[in-house]
């Protein structure tokens, strides 16, 4: 009789799950109602103040509350005008005056103008303290290179800044003067890190009050809780345990207005969860899908979107360790006897191409016609032999694991095909596989014994100097070699004004880059994202900048 | 009794001294640190060094780990270095989380464990024995992440009945209260919310339960077997008890007594079992944030969440030691 009321007990507790099921179901209505559109992440923004960030989930949000005074065109890297109409460096290249649109309102209803711009920038130029943390004012550093008074514990990564001042010529003329000539101006300011935000706001919340000490930052009420810009969407809240931020349609937009009325960023870390979810209807769609996925949903009916490739794959040669790889033609082996072709059919997804240089082809300054280094296992052979390795040759060879980025969706994959593809030709490869972040990062970032390696670039703004300068215009650990002539190169070519002469300059230096062999480029990757059916209208973006004002959805 | 816990609380100082120093030392003998991480692609020499003299640490170990002891005796345990928040507010927000999922899962465990052991037991060699006996070998082989894909799969893909993820529908607008999505709707008497949080509840609770179910269910059924041959229970029925007074009062008291105790155990050891539960449900718990904290290096998140399930599982141990005083009068220390 016990056993007979256990029994009951457990059928009451089915038939309430059944209910619950019911009541689930009917609920599953309110999710994603027309006028709200949730979109995955991958993780929470870190601040809502752009110019605190240098990761992309918090860019994602950001652009949507803020506009920046040029911005890439919607869906392309090309600058276009943004909160300025028009633009012109004087004769110098120091002094750039920006013609601001007029209209213009901020989210508190202030008006944005000429004194606006040049607040935001005196503000970021006169960050002190905490706010110079490489970690925290990347992109400041980045472009400009220093502040009004840089700190002392800061001063070995920071120098004279390139930023001089700004001045509100009139109310819809903000001139900024620089230090020197840069080849940053004027593609950097499309950075978000360069969003324009309402000083009425800044000084309200207290936006550079960055508390707590040296290890304890604490970020200010202004970057946690407010975020006042010009753009399409306005901030309404930031849900740190549900992970989700929500934006409302700004109703005077001084633009074309936000179609959809609620806009929910929810951060997902898994990226199987975020797809499940997705079917599940519980997104609308989600970033970063993985290559293998890519067939798979758009069979499903999802809009998967492809991005312009905007990165780079290589395969690093360090020339410090192994003095065989100090002898060009042990590199110029190398990159004979892989199979470039091969590696990007069978691992990349459609789309892809291989790399001739270090920077994307759809970049100014990208040289078609460098030196190319064919698929020649013979020949790779031959310059072996030459180089006197013929009797063999033995690499280390780092690759990482646990970890795909847009640039490298398999690197276990690419490594093993990269392996046969040297092993062929006659070197022989001792693997050291790592983990992604931060062992492997921090093994073949620093001068150690990675004879070979795997890393990559997305690109912040559209810039040769962002991808290539990056990789080789100075000494570093990654690749170990000393070339004069390539660093000066690099040095004239950035400070050159004129916008063409500096792209021929680039694309000089590609062709040296190309003849000297300091690794491989092996390919530019299109990463995606994707949509439910009944959602349209959003540009993928190459800088992953896409902004979605535009964004509807469709009855399918 | 009060001595009792006295003592155990001051063993825990010294337990927790020496467990933070072993942590501390080995957590930053790992490769790479939060620089890397942070950096990522952009880390060039100077930048690493520059950040890692803003998180302090470029000062020698012993000089870290004093302040980190320092802000341990006041109660700091520091700020997360991914989110720029302060360790205790991070875990504030995401333990009501792992606890509603603990609750769950225990719930489920026992309410379902103990009687099917008791069950299996008591028609011990029948088919039910059998489903009892292979059911809970198969709860404790299988990996959790398995189970957890695969319920999704099938109860919330295929079917669509339960939530796939997340610990609310974005279309709540729910009060927050307590920081526990459940207890908040109750209280606010927002029944819808509170239906849902429970509704997300339940994959990640199942997939959580199933190593505690398929233990307590073994537990129980040996257990209750071991006390049906014991001489009192003879006894009992020589007397002429009901079968239900012997039941109740004989068997499953006795029985339950190393049950309890299991139970205290395996609820510290949930909250391992909650690091892949949450990844996989992106259910926003402790779980999820200390897994994403490792390859981060977050050395406080890491440090404090290590320190907090430390405590718990002594306080979990001190309390079991007392109910059994309560349960089992022969326990009772002098």
């Amino acid at each position: 009789m016990r056993g007979r009321r256990l029994g009951a007990a457990l059928a009451t507790t089915l038939v309430a799950s059944l209910a619950l099921v019911a009541c689930a179901e009917s609920e599953r209505g309110n999710e994603g109602t027309p006028d709200t559109l949730i979109f995955g992440a991958a993780e929470d923004p870190k601040v809502l103040d752009p110019s605190l960030a240098s990761d992309g989930e918090t860019f994602r949000v950001t652009r949507q509350i803020y506009e920046t005074l040029v911005q890439p065109e919607l869906g392309g890297a090309e600058i276009v005008p943004g909160l300025a109409e028009s633009w012109e460096p004087d004769e110098t290249g120091t002094v750039w005056t920006f013609h601001l649109k007029r209209g213009v309102k901020f989210h508190d209803g202030t008006d944005f103008d000429a004194e606006a711009v040049c607040f935001n920038f005196d503000r970021w130029y006169n960050f002190r303290g905490l706010m110079q943390n490489p970690d925290i004012s990347y992109y400041w550093q980045a472009v400009f290179g220093g502040f009004a008074q840089n700190e002392e514990e800061y001063a070995d990564a920071l120098g004279e800044s390139l930023y001089k001042s700004c001045e509100a010529a009139d109310p819809y003329t903000a001139v900024i003067t620089t230090t020197r000539v840069t080849s940053a101006f004027p593609a950097a300011l499309a950075l978000a890190a360069f969003s324009i935000a309402s000083p009425t706001a800044l000084q309200q919340y207290d936006a550079d009050g960055i508390s707590g000490t040296v290890d304890n930052p604490t970020f200010p009420e202004y970057a946690m809780k407010h975020a006042v810009g010009t753009g399409p969407y306005k901030f309404v809240s930031w849900d740190t345990v549900t992970n989700t931020v929500t934006l409302e349609r700004f109703e005077d937009y001084h633009g074309e207005k936000a179609k959809i009325k609620n806009l929910v960023f929810r951060a997902i870390g898994d990226l199987n969860a975020r797809k499940l979810a997705l079917r599940n209807g519980e997104i609308h769609g989600y970033d970063f899908v993985a290559p293998e996925d890519v067939a798979i949903l758009r069979g499903e009916g999802f809009n998967v979107l492809t991005r312009p490739a905007f990165n780079i794959l290589y395969l690093a040669i360090n020339q410090s360790g192994n003095p065989a790889l100090a002898d060009i033609r042990v590199r110029q082996a190398i990159a004979h006897a892989i199979n470039r072709e091969a590696i990007v059919s069978s691992v990349y997804p459609e789309g892809s191409e291989v790399a001739k240089n270090f920077m994307p082809p759809s970049l100014p300054g990208y040289n078609a016609n460098v030196t190319t280094y064919e698929y020649d296992v013979d020949k790779a052979k031959d310059l072996l032999a030459q180089a006197g390795y013929a009797s063999g040759l033995t690499l280390k060879f780092y690759y990482p694991t646990n970890v795909s980025r847009p640039y490298m969706p398999d690197p276990a994959a690419i490594f093993e095909l990269i392996s046969a593809d040297l092993q062929a030709a006659g070197i022989t490869i001792e693997p050291a596989p790592l983990e992604w972040n931060p062992p492997y990062l921090n093994a073949v970032q620093n001068p150690g014994d990675h004879d070979l390696h795997l890393l990559g670039w997305t690109g912040d703004y559209a810039d040769a100097y962002n991808f290539i300068g990056t990789f080789f215009a100075r000494p570093t650990g990654e690749w170990g070699f000393d070339y004069p002539e390539l660093f000066a190169a690099f040095v004239e070519a950035d400070s050159e004004p004129d916008y063409d002469t500096r792209n021929g300059l680039y694309e000089d230096i590609n062709a040296m880059i190309a003849d000297f062999v300091p690794g491989v480029p092996i390919a530019h990757s299109p990463p995606s994202l994707v949509l439910a059916s009944n959602v349209t209208g959003l540009a993928p973006s190459p800088l992953t900048d896409e902004r979605f004002h535009t964004v509807e959805f469709v009855t399918p | 009794m009060i001595r009792l816990i006295l003592r155990r609380l001051l063993q825990l100082i010294p337990t927790l001294f020496g467990l933070s120093l072993l942590l501390f030392i080995w957590l930053h003998r790992l490769p790479g640190g939060p620089e890397t991480a942070i950096l990522g692609e952009r880390g060039t020499p100077e930048l690493r060094e520059a950040v890692r003299r803003s998180l302090g640490l470029d000062q020698p170990l012993w000089v870290q780990y004093g302040r980190f002891v320092g802000r341990l005796v006041t109660g700091d345990l520091g700020v997360s270095i991914q989110t720029h928040r302060s360790v205790w507010t991070e875990f504030g927000e995401r333990f009501p989380g792992t606890v509603e999922l603990t609750i769950v899962a225990m719930v489920i465990a026992v309410s379902v464990g103990i009687p099917l052991g008791y069950l299996a037991a008591r028609r011990r060699g029948t088919w039910l024995d059998t489903l009892a006996v292979g059911g809970s070998l198969f709860g404790i082989c299988i990996p959790i992440f398995f189970l957890a894909y695969m319920l999704r799969l099938v109860l919330s893909i295929e079917l669509g009945w339960f939530p796939a993820t997340g610990r609310q529908s974005v279309g709540i607008n729910a009060t927050r209260v307590t920081g526990f999505f459940v207890l908040d709707g109750l209280l606010t008497r927002e029944w819808d919310a509170a239906w849902d949080a429970l509704w997300h509840l339940i994959l990640p609770g199942i997939a959580l339960a199933s190593i505690p179910l398929a233990i307590i269910t073994r537990m129980t059924r040996a257990s209750v077997l071991e006390v049906l041959g014991e001489d009192y229970v003879r006894t009992a029925e020589a007397k002429g008890l009901t079968a239900r007074v012997i039941r109740q009062r004989h068997v499953l008291r006795n029985a339950l007594l190393p049950v309890v105790t299991t139970i205290g155990l395996l609820t510290g050891g949930l909250l391992s079992g909650a690091v892949l539960t949450e990844t996989v449900f992106a259910f926003n718990g402790i779980g999820h944030f200390v897994a994403a904290a490792i390859p981060a290096r977050d050395y406080p998140v890491l440090m404090g969440f290590i320190m907090i399930i430390a405590l718990i599982y002594v306080l979990v141990n001190l309390l079991v030691d007392i109910s059994y005083t309560i349960i089992d009068p022969r326990v009772r220390v002098r």
